[in-house]
């Protein structure tokens, strides 16, 4: 059937197939000559998209274990996050790292290694796993962590698929109080103000920065930064003393057609832009962790506002010392082509862990762009800024990068390579997206 | 804690429905052939939701059994769910008598008679919900799919007439109308979208009928609208059109 990642863009006819249990799983690992593994489809390109065999295992997706006194959950690798949010929340449980929708499975977050807001505190979500399956193609299953292949286990951390199936993993949760976030908001006026709220917030658990992407001149780099911490029950009003992890219901609305292309154009992005930046109230406030994690998944099926033909994310980091140099030029080039969105991202990292996993100590900046000839080339642009500062872009958002730009930012890929030549040498596990980076 | 039985319980739209019972704080009996298989389904669910679940042995087919097995439960359980059901091969099932009839008894026969038997049970107690998923296949045979849907067409006036019997008794039925589904069966299969639920969308909505006492539900209001106008397509043209 017609698959396509959360950005629409590419699309391809992929044959599908989604085995009930394990063993069957496990033999169809062991019968075929390429394929890829997908999870609930969150990845923005073509990470999980393989013509001849795309596993789809969004359906094994069984709690196995949960220890309530240490917090770590063990899940078939199919269990949403949202699931693990709904189930073990209310018993004051979160997960250690969370990406910017809870509509991703287990699976996909170890093999993107997901970041989140405490990325500069707390590491990705491959920091917090305590092991996990892994379905190689002879049919074997081997296990996982630190102090067992550990070679093997940091490969497939951010290995986007390409070391084995991922069957199941233990993930170890962080005990929380509340259902509730204490928010505070601040406002950049540049580039140089928002990297120095960055900086003074350090020690924040969480922080991130939406920036105007489409401000120029002096404004280039403005930004409403938010920074928050897990509240503590004391901090909530008194009506929620008694229950500290209701949270009132959101209703979820859907994007119900495909936007005519034209409905997001540099005018109407650039206006809501300036609006937004405006009405960021500078302040604290206590919210419900929907509202702080998860604000874009309250609008189903959003990716559908960028028309048919779908849109791009670009998200790059650059090392800290250049982040500077790094977004004025980037930022630069993109206010200059007008092909900004509503949602740019800015967040510090911290050190990352090598191999093909994203984070590193640095700047990462992300945002949207429609899948047209235009954008794309902009973004040819922007990878040899990307390249030329050290930097590198995010597999699990990528959909178009030329192989070439790739590899001049991982500086690891030999090792990534060692690893995989061992447990599959003749790359079956292999997706449109590692054929197209020759990985 | 009240109980909800689900039978037929291996399928993707079983598992939804326990865990949408489950959530709701209901103690979940499933029930199936080869049983064990679902002792991981009986673990997640606990996990979950923190309920009591277990699972029982069932073989739809062995009507002969039905009283037997609700007999081994001890106590009757306040809901009962039949999910139980086969779609088969339709060109198999033309050639093959024995696979048609194995069609017409996992979707008809079996479903009915446990159904049934456990109507009698309730109807003493004076208490309990039937619920029967049958489909919209069973509203007007067609050539792609008769002979699945002469069955679900025999099970959804079967509950429409027990629902007529038991009015008043203190004992509900509810026929339920899924439409296409989204499971592993039909993962790689391009379904039109408008037309395809999720799982966990007919077990919220199973949940909700039994709340607000609905009678037939299809899953997705839009069914309705489908199923009104292919009924309402004289025979004549109808004989000739491949839907």
């Amino acid at each position: 059937m017609m698959l396509a990642g959360w950005g629409r863009y590419p699309r391809a006819e992929c044959r599908v197939v989604a085995p009930h249990e394990r063993d069957e799983l496990i033999a169809t690992l062991a019968a075929q000559n390429s394929l890829i593994a997908r999870g609930n489809g969150r990845a923005y390109g073509d990470s999980a998209l393989n013509p001849d065999l795309t596993l789809a295992l969004r359906h094994r997706d069984r709690f196995i274990a949960f220890d309530d006194a240490s917090g770590v959950l063990e899940a078939e690798a199919g269990v949403l996050l949202a699931d693990i949010l709904e189930s073990l929340m209310p018993r004051g449980w979160f997960p250690p790292v969370t990406p910017g929708t809870k509509f991703v499975t287990l699976g996909g977050m170890l093999a993107a290694d997901v970041h989140g807001k405490n990325h500069h505190k707390t590491g990705a979500i491959g920091d917090h796993v305590e092991s996990l399956d892994l379905g190689l193609g002879d049919g074997s299953v081997v296990r996982c962590a630190r102090d067992d292949n550990p070679a093997l286990f940091a490969a497939t951390l951010g290995g986007m698929g390409l070391t084995g199936v991922i069957l199941s993993a233990r993930l170890k949760l962080q005990p929380i109080e509340t259902a509730y976030v204490r928010e505070e908001t601040l406002r950049a006026r540049d580039l140089d103000e928002t990297m120095a709220l960055f900086e003074a917030s350090r020690d924040w658990t969480y922080s991130v920065a939406w920036i105007d992407c489409l401000a120029r001149g002096p404004a280039l780099g403005r930004a409403l930064l938010y920074r928050g911490e897990h509240a503590r029950r004391d901090e909530l009003s008194a009506d929620k003393h008694g229950a500290p992890f209701a949270v009132p219901a959101r209703r979820a609305r859907r994007v119900p057609v495909d936007f005519p292309g034209c409905a997001l154009n540099r005018w109407s992005v650039a206006v809501f832009n300036r609006i937004y930046y405006r009405h960021g109230r500078p302040g604290t406030a206590i919210v419900d962790y929907d509202r702080f994690f998860y604000p874009l998944d309250a609008i189903l099926e959003w990716n559908r506002i960028y028309g048919r033909r779908g849109f791009v994310q670009y998200q790059c980091v650059l090392p800290k010392d250049a982040s500077r140099a790094g977004l004025t030029a980037l930022l630069g080039r993109i206010a200059r082509a007008g092909a900004g969105s509503f949602l740019s991202v800015l967040k510090l990292l911290g050190p990352g862990r090598g191999m093909l996993s994203f984070p590193m100590k640095g700047y990462t900046l992300a945002l949207d762009f429609r899948a047209d000839a235009a954008s794309l080339a902009l973004l040819s642009e922007l990878d040899a800024i990307v390249a030329a500062h050290g930097g590198r872009i995010y597999l699990a958002k990528d959909a178009r990068i030329a192989a070439a730009d790739f590899r001049r930012g991982y500086g690891t890929l030999d090792e990534f390579a060692t690893v995989r030549q061992a447990v599959d040498p003749g790359h079956k596990f292999a997706s449109l997206q590692s054929l197209r980076l020759g990985l | 804690m009240s109980t909800v039985l689900i039978l037929g319980a291996a399928s993707d739209m079983a598992r939804a429905i326990a865990r949408a019972y489950a959530k709701a704080g209901r103690a979940v009996i499933l029930a199936a052939r080869r049983h064990e298989r679902l002792a991981s389904d009986v673990a997640d669910l606990g996990l979950r939701y923190g309920v009591a679940a277990c699972a029982v042995e069932f073989d739809v087919l062995d009507v002969a059994g039905h009283a037997r097995f609700l007999d081994a439960l001890g106590e009757l359980p306040d809901t009962v769910i039949s999910v139980a059901g086969f779609m088969g091969e339709q060109a198999q099932n033309e050639r093959d008598p024995e696979a048609a009839t194995l069609v017409m008894r996992s979707n008809y026969v079996g479903p009915a008679a446990i159904l049934g038997e456990a109507a009698q049970r309730m109807t003493a107690r004076g208490s309990g919900v039937i619920i029967g998923i049958s489909s919209v296949a069973g509203e007007r045979g067609r050539a792609r799919n008769y002979v699945y849907g002469s069955a679900k067409a025999g099970f959804t006036a079967f509950l429409s007439g027990l629902r007529n019997r038991l009015h008043g008794s203190g004992v509900r039925v509810i026929t339920v109308l899924p439409g296409y589904v989204a499971t592993r069966m039909t993962e790689g299969m391009a379904t039109p979208r408008l037309l395809t639920a999720e799982p966990a969308e007919v077990a919220d909505a199973i949940l909700a009928a039994e709340a607000k006492g609905r009678d037939v539900i299809y899953v997705r209001p839009i069914w309705w609208l489908v199923m009104t106008v292919i009924r309402a397509i004289p025979e004549r043209f109808f004989k000739r059109m491949r839907i």
